[in-house]
């Protein structure tokens, strides 16, 4: 059959006449050159649309490069065109898993530049809901960073308990994951009847499914091997990448917004502990993690007996107007330090909003982060930074 | 003059005055955040034009040529050891799309047609902003710097923050700004190929240019409106 082609310039001998590719290789040397991989945008370990490009030398990482942008919404140039109300909606997009929480700071700059404040109770449930998401989102983390590890049980696990919190975020709000409850001056609506005492009882879930996670997969010793000592973040150069939140803590840093940062919601008024870990790995972010749903669920539990009576909404204009202005609002949210910087011109939407979102400068580490690291260590590093793709392309 | 008390008005700067118990003025500094911009100016010495405070938060316009120099003094002299963004403004106001009967366009807010500059200031149409932050001392300065319209050059602040290089490639494909000393600006969310700076104010929003928003057709008049849907609705109405 080879003999019927034209052989081809170049070769002595037709490339063509071999089967397999394979055999083309026998007895020539083996090219140890670097190998590209491309991980994503589809792998699971990406949470939905990061690419990684990685540069390989054998099992050994030498580059990293993040492509984004995959799911990029525009939600900065989108903000221009739509009213204050309109854009909670949009917002709510941005880190999915607690899009409630991505409401509180927008509409607290709003509110700043009107002059409004919620009232007590409004700003008590908003506690509490933020709170909630923060659960729901480390719940699923406790569960999932099993999965990437290769231990499949945590991850149903984590998927049934958070199903405790989603059904008491839909029963309050209506929604499971895009609230959009909250307005400017307060929130749509009060409390159904009962949603406390529910409440309580999940709360006494949610400490079982964390001692779970403690026995499951943090007193693992097969987790410990694959996350002790790997994917070290030190804590100077952890801030100047812009690194927040539990990865931040997890490298020492005893910094926390609700705590340190100007005072929003009823944070000062609760007794709470800021969770550090001094030594920075993916471990060390896992048991932070943690810690935290743990002082969250506490936090939650305390202001269901401190919760204030009295209206949920503000006397606020029916067309909201918001004067010229410029407010800075940042909150501590699951996933790291979110802020929005709303510059208003005195129309019924802002003139320019600059979203900060944390997975956007969590992930930049990532170059640096992965060079060096095996390839397993890889998945377990993207799993243990916990970004959500929303959150990085906005 | 500069201003630490309020934003640009002089009403807020009388008012601070202890003269009668008013309400307290929303934009005042705390005692740690005066002091930190007073170090701030003592070590930058005339590279600071202009200064501000916002709800709290001190907003500080720095010389165009010094901005480099800003970020390294916020980073070693003043424990701002976090970045937590950079990014763009333009403030020009967006121009009708389709000229002035754009009456049909009713999706998007009415937005002031005359150019007005924020807090601090600003000489021109371009401005670069990021904000700094200290884990240890949790303290923040919003630094600000004015962009040359022509060169559209600013200093980049990779070799101090290295989290930078997102970021400010981020502002390169929306706005155009060219960082002095990035390493590789890049396109990081938009296609490679792509055409324009987005996040300018001249630039459409491009799903209205593709399918133009159908205007008023739809809308039902305002509860208790009803009848008298001439009656303009007054914004005192709560």
């Amino acid at each position: 059959m080879s003999t019927t082609n034209p052989p081809l310039p170049g070769f002595d001998v037709d490339p063509r006449a071999f089967r397999h590719l394979a055999d083309a290789q026998v007895g020539v040397e083996l090219d140890t050159g670097d190998m590209i991989l491309n991980l994503g945008p589809q792998h699971p370990a990406t949470h939905g649309t990061l690419r990684l490009v990685v540069r390989l030398d054998g099992e050994r990482v030498i580059a990293a490069d993040p492509v984004i942008g995959y799911m990029h919404r525009g939600y900065e140039k989108l903000a221009e065109f739509r009213t204050y109300p309109q854009i909670t909606t949009l917002i709510n997009r941005i880190d999915w898993l607690s899009s409630f929480a991505n409401e509180v700071p927008f509409i607290d700059a709003a509110e700043q530049l009107m002059d409004v404040k919620a009232p007590p109770r409004a700003q008590y449930i908003r506690t509490i809901l933020t709170e909630l998401s923060r659960i729901a989102t480390f719940v699923l983390f406790l569960g999932e960073m099993g999965l990437q590890v290769g231990a499949l049980t945590p991850a149903f696990y984590g998927f049934r308990d958070r199903e405790h919190i989603l059904n008491l975020i839909e029963a309050a709000t209506g929604g499971r994951f895009h609230p959009n409850f909250n307005r400017i001056g307060g929130l749509k609506d009060d409390l159904p009847w009962g949603w406390i005492n529910e409440t309580r009882t999940a709360m006494k879930t949610i400490f079982d499914a964390c001692d779970v996670f403690e026995d499951l997969v943090a007193g693992n010793e097969i987790f410990e091997a694959r996350t002790r000592s790997i994917g070290i973040i030190p804590p100077e150069l952890g801030a100047a990448y812009g690194v927040s939140g539990s990865n931040l803590r997890a490298s020492g840093v005893d910094w926390d917004l609700r705590r340190d940062a100007k005072p929003y919601l009823v944070y000062p008024e609760l007794d709470f502990k800021v969770w550090t870990h001094p030594d920075g790995d993916s471990f060390a972010r896992y048991w932070v993690r943690l810690q935290e749903t743990r002082e969250s669920a506490r936090m939650v539990l305390q202001m269901l007996d401190q919760m204030p009576a009295g209206p949920i909404m503000a006397k606020v204009p029916r067309i909201i107007k918001v004067p010229e202005g410029e407010a800075w609002v940042e909150t501590e949210n699951p996933l790291g330090q979110m802020g929005y910087y709303v510059i208003s011109k005195g129309a019924t939407g802002p003139f320019r909003v600059k979203i900060r979102s944390a997975s956007f400068s969590n992930v930049s580490i990532l170059p640096w982060l992965l060079r060096g690291v095996f390839v397993p260590d890889v998945i377990t590093i993207l799993a243990s930074l916990y970004f959500i793709l929303g959150d990085i392309d906005r | 003059m500069s201003d630490l008390t309020g934003t640009d008005t002089p009403e807020a700067t009388a008012a601070a005055e202890p003269t009668e118990s008013v309400a307290p003025d929303p934009h005042a500094l705390d005692a740690a955040h005066a002091d930190l911009v007073a170090r701030f100016e003592h070590e930058l010495g005339d590279a600071v034009l202009d200064r501000a405070a916002v709800f709290g938060m001190p907003v500080l316009r720095i010389r165009r040529i010094d901005w480099r120099a800003a970020a390294e003094v916020a980073k070693r002299a003043l424990e701002c050891d976090f970045l937590s963004f950079v990014a763009g403004i333009d403030w020009m106001p967006a121009p009708k799309e389709g000229g002035d009967d754009a009456a049909s366009d009713t999706s998007a807010p009415v937005q002031p047609t005359e150019t007005t500059y924020g807090a601090a200031g600003s000489e021109g149409r371009f401005q670069v902003f990021a904000r700094v932050q200290s884990t240890s001392r949790h303290w923040g300065l919003t630094l600000k710097a004015d962009v040359d319209e022509e060169s559209l050059l600013v200093q980049s602040w990779v070799p101090v923050f290295p989290g930078a290089d997102w970021h400010e490639r981020e502002c390169w494909e929306m706005y155009g700004f060219v960082f002095d000393g990035h390493p590789a600006l890049r396109h990081l969310y938009l296609p490679s190929e792509f055409e324009g700076h987005p996040l300018r104010k001249d630039y459409p929003l491009l799903s209205r240019v593709v399918k133009p928003w159908p205007g008023l057709v739809d809308v039902e008049p305002m509860p208790g409106e009803g009848d008298d849907a001439d009656a303009p609705a007054t914004e005192a109405e709560v």
